[in-house]
Formats: structure tokens, C-alpha cells, sequence
């Protein structure tokens, strides 16, 4: 459970183990961002002029939206002109249709970064679909999962093959002008995830995606639908590491995630981007819009995230409640050490009956780092039966830090249940004191003891992430009590 | 529209400076005019003030009121006094100071108890000190208030002094033509060792529609107590929007108690700073809405030292198409280490049209802390209603019951008899079967 290594010294000083660039030559348009480059990307990608015509019009949405000033995260102005928004690696031309094709290069990457692929395929049943930079290079478990009826593709392919499901789809949840960066985001995606589970199915294996940010000064922006179709049940991983840079990299993913009548989906996150040095200098910027939409009765969604990484972490995974009976569920952890700043919470909007939300929050916070968990719970005047439990934990570790909490609670129905509980506190000196005594270091038993803070979380994640998981924990902490 | 409003204000303050009297002010009057011309009214889109829409307040053009007496005023004034209780008594008519109904006889000549017009005609020194360091001028009814400074109360209390007889400030409003505004500042100072109990009780005819924007100030030294109340029961047209600012030196102790009960449209604010090593506060709040009520009340708690305390707890009723809002924040800042907070915020709704939202915040900028929050909505307990139900209580009497047990966790905080009875029997008042209730409860 914890790190093996002991000199707390090295520790400290450890550098990010992701941090390397593997040099590929990419096609990359020239920073800055107008309706051509907009046209360019769109091209590039072969896209019907129905997608182009909806970029745009998010993209004048955007022009006339301001930039969000309320979080409680602080960094300089982004330049967007100084962005280029569009960079494939140029094996894309060819199509790899299996993993030899694929670029050794790229194949080493992956290696370092601990996702090989090709034991991957034996391994738990776990289909990856790599994000490279912004252009999708390899798919596995392809056959299987078309058995069972799955589509599970990159984005651009599913515009290619499925446009009418994209189209019915896209932006239906998170709508091109809903917020300044998924206007951004939607009049710029380049690539993503794609997955449409049938009717009465049940996902046979956990979808997975890796992302990994590469090619300096590109921004990336992800678009992942999810459409669960009457009575399927799916389970998707995120996962995400970055290497090493020094100018701050934007990030404005959007995901959208869709269940029908008694549909189920799980959505399990592990971010681990690149934070920034010790003096808070470089690191990713995360603005990310997720929502998962439960349009249909007895659907369920469930968010479940491990924040680790990203110089500033600023998502809400929320849940549209508008089916009768349907559940939405969220468990963070939100780590923050040396200068991180993260903001993030979710929103559950109750709409239909007797529907449910469950919230749990556990924030870390070390170093000078700030951690704010900021919620919104809103019951609606029709949401008869309404239930919602808010728990929210803080832990601070060391006195430079914060810890925040801004739960919002907004409830317009005399049968609504609402609770809501947070807490805020450092790690026990009797705790440390009762496992050092027992001969565990010092480093071992904040270990123990953050990990038992966030059980309730872990748990819900699957294994392989929940091992994950917990590793990267004991990464982001080192050397933050000692 | 706002701007009209606004302006407004900006011309009758230039009307009325003259007449207001003390010169010394004028300087501190424009000031704050001022200041509010280009602060303006805040609207929704602030967020302290996102669930509360203050247009139909800048819709009317209230002016500060004729000095003079009102008939009939000995029958509110009984309404207003708490039975049984003695006590030193201010009372306020319109805003205005009237002389004729206070008597603050009995009081040690070293306490300074007048109103704050005589106060600031008499010495000026001491009370543009006080003022001087009015730290709440963000907030822009607070700082409306500053600009038309005139009445009110100044409560001084010399070092190790005890007043064991409470201070009773009435205030009686809604007796004259509609649309007039008053803006009572009070100033309570309280030296070291010093202890007092200070009721504000504002009362008001529900057939006229006005406005009080009130702000007290407590200066608290080294090891004084201040235990306050607010009874606000105004007329059912009025705007009443109130300021509580509170400064703590060590070892300081305020307990508050602010009750809701009045009012179309109600804003309470108290910002507390603990400015020093163990000071502490207690807030206790209760709101009750009924018809088209809208009751807001906004607390901070800025917990500047270390080893310093909060408690807090506030419930609302709601009911009808009554809204309650809450904003609880407490602030725990850098070095403020071994801070103790609790604050918990209770609603019932009772009726599909009425609304709650509430937010309690934590801003914490210490490691070595304990701060926890909660908060609820929810409805009558099925069981328990049942179990009334199943002993012959009619269901109306007994969700009063049940109702009225809710309030009374904040009641029974209350450590003075006489306003803890005159609440049981306004609260209780409000319920439907009112009567039966007193059988069960009393």
C-alpha cells in the first residue's frame, strides 16, 4: 500500500517520474485561433459541414463570452492566441490497423509510462484507446466488444461512421455555449472517445482511455460522449499522466455522458497530470466540463475521481437527475501539494421523483497548495421524494495550505431530504503517534492514515485504478509531513 | 433603474445634511455617500447576494422621516415591551429617537447609554474614532447607513463594569404616510472586563411599507461579554436589511441571538472578527417565513488569532411561498492555528412553493484545526407525526407541534426568561391551533 521507499530526503526531492518527451514530428498548426483555423481543423478531419457549421457557432458563442473569474484558483491570463489547436503525430495518415503498424516511438512512450499495450490485450479485459496528442493510434479488443454490439472508437472515427448518433448526441448535454471553455473546447476538439452501448447490454469488459499531453504549446481539447442505451450498463476509466514542461498547458476537455431508461453508467477517473515544479512553475491547467445526463427512468451515473496531478484543477462531473428514480453519484479526492490549486465539486440537479444523489469529498491539501471543494445540490419544484447526502473531508497537511468548501443548496420541494456535512482537520498526532510506536516510519503512516481517509472513495473505483490510485497518493504527499 | 434609486438617496442626503445637524459629521456623511454612489445597489449577480433580489426596495423612493411623536403609541409599545422583564429602555419611533418614551434612570453615571445624536453633538472624538474603524463598508447598506448617521444608540461601558439590567432598544416603525426610510446606527463599546445584554427588538404596523437599514457596531475589549439579541418583527410590507459588526479583543465572548420573524424582504448580516487569542462567539438564529416572506441571513466569521472559538447554529421554518436563504462562512486565516468552529443550519420546508438555499462555507488557511459544518433541509418526521396521530392529535396541531419543537432548539438557547417566554409565545403564536399547542408545550 505504501511506497517502498523510505529516505524521505530523496523523496522530496524526487522528480516527476512521467517527465520525458518522446520526440515525434507532428502536424501542427500555427498558434492562434480564428474561423479559418477552425476550418482547417474541421477539414482536416473530414467532417460533414453540419459539425463544422457547430463549431463556428460555438466558436462566435465563445467570442462573446467572458472568461470565468469565480473559482478560488489564481493564475495569469491565458493568451489563447498563443495556443495551437490542432497537432496529430504523423503516423495518422496511414491508419494503423493493429499495434505493429503503430509508431515504436509512440509504443515506447506508452511503455514508460507503464500501459503497455500489447499485454495489455491479455491482461483483465481492459480495451485502450490512446489519445496521443489529440489523434487516437491504437484500438483493441475492437472485435469483442463489435460482438457485443459496442461501438467504442476515437471520436473523428465516429463522425466518419456513426454521424447520425453523434449528431443526435453531441452537445445535448453540455451544449456548445453552456461555459467559456466548452464553447472553447467545442469549436476546437480535434479527437476523443466515442462509445454507444445498445439496448439491454451489458459492456462485457472497462473501457479505457489514456490521454497524454505531448508536442509542446498544444492545448488539448477532449470530447468524450458516452450514450448508454435502454437497459445497458457501462464502466469507462480515464487515466492520465503528462511529461515534464515548463510553459502551463491548457486543458478544456468536455464529456458527455448519456443514460436511457434503466441505463447504468460508471465513469472513473485518475489524473496525475503534470503539477508544476516545487516553486509552482509549469504545470497543467485543467478546466474541464464534465456532466453525465440521466435522461431516462431508473438511470444511474456514477463519477468517481482521483485528482493527483495539474497546476490547477477546475471540474465539476455533475449530474442532470431527469429521469423518475434515477441516481446520481460522485467520489472525489482531490490531492493538492506544493502549489497546485484545485477547485472542483460536482452539481446534482434533481428533476424527476424519487430521484437520489450521493456526494463524497475528501480533499488533501499540503504544502501551499489550495483545495476547494465548491457543490451544487438543487432540488427542483417538480422532484417529488428528492434525497441528497453531502459529506465533504478536508485534511491539511502543514500551514501554508488551504481548505475550502462551498456548498450551495438550493431545494424548492416541501419532500425534499437534503444533508450536507463537512469537516476540516489535520492528520491526528495521536494517529501517527499509536503507528509510529508499532515501528511504521513516519512517511508510511500518513500513508496509512490518508488512504484510510479516502477508502470511502477507493473503494468505488476498480481495482487495477484503485491500486493506481493509491501509489500516486503516496507520490503526491511525499515529503509533506516530516 | 438602480441608478434612480440611487441617486435618489444622493439628493436626499443633500437635502437633509442641513437639517441633520452635527457638522462635524458632514465630511463623514459625503464620504459615504460617495462611497455608495459607485458601489450602488448590489445586485443578484454579486455573490453575496445571489438569492436575494433587493429591485423592489430600489423601486420605492424612501425618505428619512418627520421627527415627531405618532398616536397610539402606547399600545405598540406594549406590544414591543417583554413582560417582566426590567430593563433600561430605548425607544425609536420612525428611526427617530423619542426622549419622551425612554428611561434609562437607574443606569451608573460612568455608562454612557444616549442616543447617538446627543452622542456625536457632544463629543465627536470618540465616535468618529469608533466609526473610523468600520471595517463592514463593503457591504453597501452598511455603508448607506454611515450617510445618513443621525439616530441611534450609543452604549459605552467603562472597564470591569457590569450591567446586570438589559439595555432594551425599541423600535417602532410604520406610523406615518408609506415609503419612509430609517437608518438607526447603534455603537456598542464595551472596555475591558466589561459585560452587558443588549435586545434590539424592531416592531412595525403591517399595513405600511418602509424601510430600516440598521447597523450595530460592538467594540469588544480584552475579556468583555456582549450577549445580544435581535427580535426582528416588522409589518409585513417593510424592508428591513441589517448590519451586525462585531471586533473582539482576547478572551472577548459574544452571544448572539437574531430571530426573524417579520418583514417582506429581510437581509441579516453579522460579520465577526476574532481578533484575538481566545475570543469567542456564539450565534444562534432562527427564521420563520410565512406568505411571500423572504428572510436572508449572511454570517462571517473571521477567525484572525489563534486558539480563538465559534459556534453556530441557525434553523428556518418556511412555509407558503416563503424563501429562506442562509450563507454561513467561516474564515480561518493564516497562523490562526488551534481555531474550534462548528456551525450547523437546519431548515424545514413545509410547502412545495417555498424555497431554501443555503450555503455554509469554510475558508481555511491554518493546518491545526477542528472546523466542521452541517446543514439540512427536510420536512415533519413521518414517524413522529404518527405517533401524535396515534394518540388522538389532529394532524394540523400536531405538525404544529412538531413544528414548534424544531424552533425550540433555538429558544431554549435563550438564557433570559423574559425573552425566551415572549418568543415561545410569538413563535407559538404564528402556528396554526395555537391554543392546543400552549397545552402541550407550556
Amino acid at each position: 500500500m505504501a511506497t517502498k521507499t523510505h529516505d524521505v530526503e530523496t523523496l522530496v526531492k524526487k522528480e516527476y517520474e512521467h517527465g520525458f518527451f518522446t520526440d515525434i514530428e507532428s502536424d501542427t498548426v500555427a498558434p492562434g485561433l480564428n474561423e479559418d483555423v477552425i476550418a482547417f481543423i474541421s477539414r482536416k478531419k473530414n467532417e460533414p459541414d453540419w459539425l463544422l457549421e457547430w463549431r463556428l457557432k460555438a466558436y462566435r458563442h465563445w467570442l462573446e463570452m467572458e472568461e470565468p473569474r469565480w473559482a478560488h484558483v489564481h493564475y495569469p491570463p491565458i493568451d489563447f492566441q498563443d495556443i495551437s489547436y490542432y497537432s496529430a503525430p504523423k503516423t495518422k495518415q496511414d491508419g494503423p490497423k493493429s499495434l505493429d503498424e503503430v509508431d515504436p516511438k509512440l509504443l515506447e512512450t506508452y511503455e514508460k509510462l507503464g500501459i503497455p499495450l500489447h499485454e495489455q490485450k491479455l491482461l483483465a479485459g481492459v480495451a485502450v484507446d490512446a489519445v496521443f496528442d489529440s489523434v487516437s493510434v491504437a484500438t483493441t479488443f475492437k472485435e469483442k466488444l463489435a460482438d457485443a454490439g459496442v461501438i467504442f472508437c476515437s471520436f473523428s472515427e465516429a463522425v466518419q461512421e456513426h454521424p447520425e448518433l453523434v449528431r443526435q448526441y453531441l452537445g445535448s448535454v453540455v451544449p456548445a455555449a453552456d461555459n467559456f471553455y466548452a464553447a472553447l473546447n467545442s469549436a476546437v476538439f480535434t479527437d476523443g472517445s466515442f462509445c454507444y452501448i445498445p439496448k439491454n447490454t451489458r459492456c462485457p469488459m472497462e473501457l479505457s482511455t489514456y490521454f497524454r499531453i505531448n508536442a509542446s504549446k498544444t492545448g488539448q481539447f477532449e470530447r468524450t460522449l458516452i450514450v448508454a442505451d435502454e437497459g445497458s450498463y457501462v464502466s469507462y476509466l480515464e487515466g492520465c499522466t503528462a511529461p515534464m514542461r515548463d510553459e502551463n498547458q491548457l486543458h478544456a476537455a468536455v464529456v458527455e455522458l448519456v443514460a436511457l431508461d434503466n441505463a447504468s453508467i460508471k465513469y472513473s477517473t485518475v489524473q496525475n497530470w503534470y503539477p508544476g515544479d516545487e516553486e509552482g512553475k509549469g504545470g497543467i491547467y485543467n478546466f474541464v466540463t464534465k456532466r453525465g445526463d440521466c435522461r431516462g427512468v431508473n438511470s444511474r451515473i456514477s463519477w468517481t475521481q482521483v485528482e493527483t496531478g495539474s497546476a490547477i484543477t477546475w471540474k465539476y462531473p455533475s449530474c442532470l437527475l431527469k429521469g423518475d428514480n434515477s441516481v446520481g453519484e460522485f467520489y472525489s479526492v482531490a490531492v493538492t501539494n506544493n502549489y497546485q490549486q484545485a477547485d472542483t465539486g460536482t452539481k446534482m440537479i434533481h428533476i424527476g421523483k424519487n430521484t437520489r444523489s450521493t456526494i463524497i469529498s475528501k480533499g488533501i491539501s499540503a504544502g501551499h497548495a489550495e483545495n476547494a471543494y465548491r457543490g451544487l445540490v438543487r432540488i427542483t419544484a417538480k422532484a417529488e421524494n428528492a434525497r441528497n447526502y453531502t459529506q465533504c473531508d478536508s485534511l491539511l497537511m502543514g500551514d501554508k495550505c488551504g481548505a475550502h468548501t462551498f456548498p450551495y443548496i438550493e431545494a424548492k420541494n416541501a419532500s425534499a431530504q437534503v444533508e450536507h456535512e463537512a469537516t476540516t482537520s489535520k492528520i491526528g498526532d495521536d494517529q501517527l503517534f499509536y503507528c509510529m510506536q508499532r515501528g511504521i516510519s513516519e512517511e508510511d503512516a500518513v500513508n496509512m492514515i490518508v488512504n484510510g481517509f479516502c477508502k470511502e472513495v477507493f473503494k468505488e473505483l476498480p481495482m487495477e485504478f484503485a491500486v493506481e490510485a493509491q501509489k500516486l497518493l503516496g507520490v503526491t504527499l511525499e515529503g509533506a509531513v516530516g | 433603474m438602480s441608478d434612480t434609486a440611487v441617486n435618489h438617496y444622493v439628493s436626499e442626503l443633500h437635502r437633509l445634511q442641513k437639517e441633520m445637524g452635527c457638522d462635524n459629521l458632514a465630511r463623514l456623511r459625503e464620504a459615504a455617500i460617495g462611497r455608495f454612489q459607485s458601489q450602488g445597489f448590489p445586485s443578484t449577480r454579486q455573490e453575496n447576494w445571489k438569492y436575494t433580489d433587493v429591485r423592489p426596495l430600489t423601486r420605492m423612493p424612501f425618505s428619512l422621516p418627520e421627527t415627531g411623536m405618532v398616536a397610539d403609541h402606547e399600545a405598540w409599545l406594549n406590544e414591543a415591551r417583554l413582560p417582566g422583564l426590567d430593563c433600561h429602555e430605548l425607544v425609536f419611533v420612525n428611526g427617530r429617537f423619542s426622549a419622551e418614551l425612554s428611561r434609562t434612570d437607574g443606569l451608573p453615571e460612568y455608562v454612557v447609554l444616549k442616543n447617538l445624536a446627543v452622542a456625536l453633538e457632544e463629543d465627536r472624538t470618540l465616535i468618529e474614532s469608533l466609526i473610523g474603524e468600520d471595517n463592514a463598508d463593503s457591504n453597501p447598506f452598511n455603508t448607506l447607513n454611515t450617510a445618513f448617521i443621525l439616530d441611534g444608540v450609543l452604549l459605552s461601558v467603562p472597564t470591569d463594569c457590569i450591567i446586570d439590567i438589559p439595555v432594551h432598544l425599541i423600535y417602532l416603525s410604520g406610523f406615518s404616510d408609506e415609503g419612509f426610510a430609517a437608518h438607526p446606527r447603534n455603537i456598542i463599546a464595551l472596555e475591558a472586563n466589561a459585560s452587558v445584554t443588549v435586545i434590539e427588538n424592531y416592531v412595525g404596523a403591517d399595513n405600511s411599507r418602509y424601510f430600516t437599514n440598521t447597523v450595530t457596531d460592538a467594540f469588544l475589549q480584552e475579556n468583555s461579554s456582549l450577549t445580544h439579541y435581535k427580535l426582528q418583527q416588522e409589518g409585513r410590507g417593510s424592508y428591513h436589511i441589517g448590519n451586525f459588526n462585531i471586533l473582539q479583543a482576547a478572551s472577548s465572548r459574544v452571544y448572539s441571538h437574531s430571530i426573524s420573524l417579520g418583514g417582506s424582504l429581510v437581509r441579516n448580516d453579522i460579520h465577526a472578527e476574532l481578533k484575538a487569542e481566545g475570543a469567542e462567539i456564539a450565534l444562534q438564529g432562527l427564521y420563520m417565513g410565512t406568505g411571500k416572506q423572504h428572510i436572508d441571513n449572511h454570517t462571517r466569521i473571521d477567525h484572525l488569532s489563534p486558539s480563538t472559538q465559534s459556534r453556530e447554529n441557525y434553523r428556518g421554518v418556511l412555509n407558503d411561498q416563503a424563501r429562506g436563504v442562509f450563507n454561513g462562512k467561516v474564515v480561518v486565516h493564516k497562523d490562526a492555528q488551534k481555531t474550534d468552529a462548528a456551525q450547523s443550519n437546519a431548515n424545514l420546508l413545509l410547502s412545495d412553493f417555498a424555497e431554501v438555499d443555503t450555503k455554509p462555507e469554510l475558508e481555511i488557511y491554518a493546518d491545526d484545526v477542528k472546523c466542521s459544518h452541517g446543514t439540512t433541509v427536510g420536512q415533519l418526521d413521518q414517524d413522529m407525526l404518527f405517533y401524535l396521530r396515534s394518540r388522538a392529535i389532529d394532524e394540523e396541531t400536531a405538525r404544529s407541534i412538531l413544528t414548534y419543537a424544531f424552533a425550540e432548539e433555538i429558544i431554549t438557547q435563550i438564557d433570559l426568561q423574559p425573552v425566551r417566554e415572549y418568543l415561545e409565545y410569538r413563535v407559538i403564536g404564528r402556528l396554526p391551533d395555537a391554543d392546543l399547542i400552549k397545552e402541550f408545550t407550556v
